[in-house]
């Protein structure tokens, strides 16, 4: 990452082992969080980096300040109440900070 | 009726039919569909993925579904050097016509 | 019906628009002719032996396999492979976890190790329902899992790509890594099967 973009990085609100909500938003444009974990709440795995936000990039503007990525893990039977299979089979997806929010 | 804040090419979790395993071999002109996209948006960064994905996704579901793979992308990757002004929509349609002549009488 | 007169249909008027814009990118000096046939050449080079190679040799040496899952784009590149900026991560498959890759926004794939993906992995049926009904999924691919077997779907959302290291099947301590490397299919890689078994002995 240049030295210009990690200077620019938003901070990190979230660690490893937080529970976090994807925010109920369903903006157009091109966004990278999955319609189908909105509104869910998943454990943070992996802090990914900071990385410009892609949803500006497709506007081809910088996508500067960085935004915080996380690696984030949904169990599937919370996903889907018709979720055939293992009671510990899980979804991971990356997502982008300004899509979470803080779950209990 | 299309719920308008799920985008079609959102296509986790939807119903769909089953996968089909296949061994499909891409033609020339894909994999020069593939090589224009990999140059442009690589080390040249002369546009990004992002927008890239972006005119793909404003495809409209009926071209998304209808539409192969490397329709698409070649959509994507014109619209995108279009919005950037680096091909003009004049010039885009009168090569292509000479192109399609070419072809007619090659 | 609005499909071209074409008899080839949409793919005849973006077969001529990529010629075009072909055409017209090299005329502006943007690209090269010869640029885009060392990018086809380069592509059709890549394929899912490299990653099969990967395997072949986290499992005979424990070593290699931890640096590989550590820091996997160093660990291919002590065999050969650059994956240039590619953001690769190995998810490693065990006795009671079977991972299994998806991307359900586009087709994002490690092609930079593997290659291009495989028509399936960017249909409509697979990114649909990959993330919704792993086994069901798995089971039309042949993939038999072990009954009890935690599944866990990567949805490459992001800059990261993934490819599974799968479980080194019984019944290979005798084989070297040359041959280890055959039992990897590309389907092994993604997640939809499993490394075969040699099905001759000795």
């Amino acid at each position: 990452m240049a030295e210009s973009a990690a200077a620019e990085a938003i901070a990190s609100l979230f660690a490893i082992g937080d529970r976090v909500r994807v925010r109920k938003q369903h903006p157009p444009g091109h966004v990278r969080t999955p319609h189908y974990c909105r509104g869910h709440v998943g454990v943070v795995l992996r802090l990914c980096g900071a990385f410009p936000n892609p949803e500006e990039l497709a506007y081809k503007r910088n996508g500067l300040p960085a935004q915080p990525l996380y690696r984030v893990r949904f169990a599937s039977r919370e996903l889907w109440t018709d979720y055939i299979g293992g009671a510990n089979d899980v979804v991971e997806i990356e997502i982008y900070q300004h899509w979470l929010e803080p779950a209990a | 009726m299309n719920d308008p804040g799920h985008r079609h090419h959102d296509l986790g979790g939807r119903p769909a039919g089953r996968c089909e395993p296949d061994d499909h071999q891409y033609e020339a002109w894909e994999k020069r569909v593939d090589a224009l996209v990999q140059l442009l948006n690589g080390r040249a960064k002369v546009i990004t993925t992002d927008e890239m994905r972006r005119n793909i996704e404003e495809l409209g579901p009926t071209a998304y579904d209808e539409y192969g793979y490397y329709e698409r992308w070649m959509h994507g990757v014109t619209q995108t050097l279009l919005q950037r002004g680096l091909i003009e929509i004049d010039e885009l349609g009168r090569k292509m016509a000479e192109i399609e002549a070419r072809e007619r009488h090659g | 019906m609005n499909k071209a007169e074409d008899s080839e249909g949409s793919a005849g008027y973006y077969r001529r628009m990529q010629s075009a814009v072909e055409e017209l990118l090299v005329l502006r000096g943007i690209l090269t002719p010869e640029g885009i046939e060392e990018q086809v050449a380069a592509m059709d080079s890549r394929t899912y032996k490299s990653g099969a190679k990967v395997v072949a040799r986290a499992w005979v040496d424990a070593a290699y396999k931890a640096r590989l899952l550590d820091d996997p784009r160093t660990a291919v590149a002590e065999l050969g492979f650059s994956v240039g900026p590619m953001h690769l991560i190995v998810i490693e498959n065990t006795p009671t976890v079977h991972n299994v890759v998806v991307c359900t926004l586009c087709s994002c794939y490690p092609r930079m190790l593997l290659g291009v993906p495989p028509h399936w992995y960017k249909s409509r049926e697979y990114r649909s329902r990959m993330v919704r009904e792993p086994r069901a999924v798995l089971a039309e691919f042949g993939c038999a899992l072990p009954a009890g077997i935690d599944i866990r779907v990567h949805d490459s959302t992001a800059d990261m790509r993934y490819m599974v290291l799968p479980l080194r099947p019984a019944g290979t301590a005798g084989l070297g890594e040359a041959a280890l490397a055959e039992l990897v299919t590309r389907d092994c890689l993604v997640g939809v099967g499993l490394a075969a078994c040699p099905t001759s002995s000795g």
